[in-house]
């Protein structure tokens, strides 16, 4: 039993090179983050004003783009490296979907950084950002803690 | 070339990388794009084996990704920042460098973090790997988003900006 155990959580592990190129994905995330200024507050702020166009031309091309690439993904039955079969996992809806959703559009409002300008802001040394990766995480253990007395 | 690469990218350009992010990182990796997943992980490391279900029952081994792919976001950003511009790249107004500017950083970041995690995505995770899958309550976070986004930009502007 032990061995199966320590085998099968082994493998939950990736393989060094694996993580490697997510870190090579990460950063091209962070670069285009930072170079668009979709992680520079006054982008998102004229995003919820509707003052410019800028946010919601990258956010609506980066979906475009995405889609026809996964559609060829699945066209071809593309595998990963790995040598996986890509599939998608599909995000289930329920009552948080739209709760907790406008409760972080709330959030990316006033702070100007969803998740990854969170942390593209600190490695661009604002690192007034830790702040709100700090209030981040705060809520995340506060979500961990309340789940199961909020409606889902 | 080298003059296009300092200056700010435009928007074509930047979705168009947003975009190719999706696919490239099931490619190399097998893994769906998303940040905010990284926070969980975190919080399941932090409380290994303790705590509440939803840290004690996820599997921080096979969500290391997140984190991987999380100091590569803080790389990209100390490159641009440093390699990749001739002008210094903005992110937080002069007007958060201050006691009150901490404050509403720190709970609007609670408000990042508890919402993604009860909406189970954010921007990267729903808005664009989701809709691009055509996963309809993906549409409807990111509506939400921005109702959420919106109502606070205009109903509390001038109180809290």
């Amino acid at each position: 039993m032990e061995t199966i155990k320590n085998s099968s959580s082994r493998t939950d592990f990736l393989s060094a090179g694996a993580y490697l190129r997510i870190a090579f994905v990460g950063a091209l995330l962070g670069i285009v983050l930072a170079k668009s200024e979709a992680a520079n507050w006054d982008r998102v702020h004229k995003m919820f004003r509707f003052e410019e166009a800028h946010m919601y031309l990258i956010i609506g091309v980066g979906i475009a783009v995405a889609m026809v690439g996964m559609w060829i993904l699945k066209k071809i039955h593309a595998s990963s490296i790995g040598g996986k079969p890509i599939a998608y996992e599909a995000k289930p809806l329920h009552k948080g979907v739209i709760i907790g959703g406008m409760i972080f559009g709330a959030g990316w409002a006033i702070t100007g950084a969803c998740p990854g300008p969170i942390y593209t802001q600190i490695g661009g040394g604002e690192f007034y950002a830790l702040m709100t990766l700090l209030g981040a995480l705060l809520g995340m253990f506060s979500y961990a803690f309340l789940k199961g007395k909020l409606p889902h | 070339m080298k003059e296009f690469i300092l200056q700010p990218w435009p928007w074509w350009f930047s979705g168009t990388i947003i975009g190719i992010i999706v696919p490239l990182l099931y490619l190399l990796s097998g893994k769906g794009f998303g940040v905010s997943t990284s926070f969980q992980e975190l919080g399941a490391l932090c409380c290994k084996n303790k705590g509440p279900g939803y840290l004690k029952n996820f599997n921080w081994r096979s969500g290391l990704w997140t984190l991987v792919f999380s100091a590569g976001i803080i790389l990209g950003g100390w490159i641009a920042v440093h390699l990749l511009s001739d002008a210094p790249i903005l992110f937080l107004p002069e007007s958060f460098h201050s006691p009150g500017g901490l404050t509403r950083l720190l709970i609007g970041g609670w408000l990042v973090g508890f919402g993604t995690r009860y909406a189970g995505g954010c921007t990267s995770g729903h808005a664009i790997n989701g809709i691009a899958n055509l996963n309809l309550p993906s549409l409807i976070a990111t509506i939400f988003f921005f109702v959420g986004g919106v109502a606070v930009t205009w109903g509390l502007g001038n109180l809290i900006f």
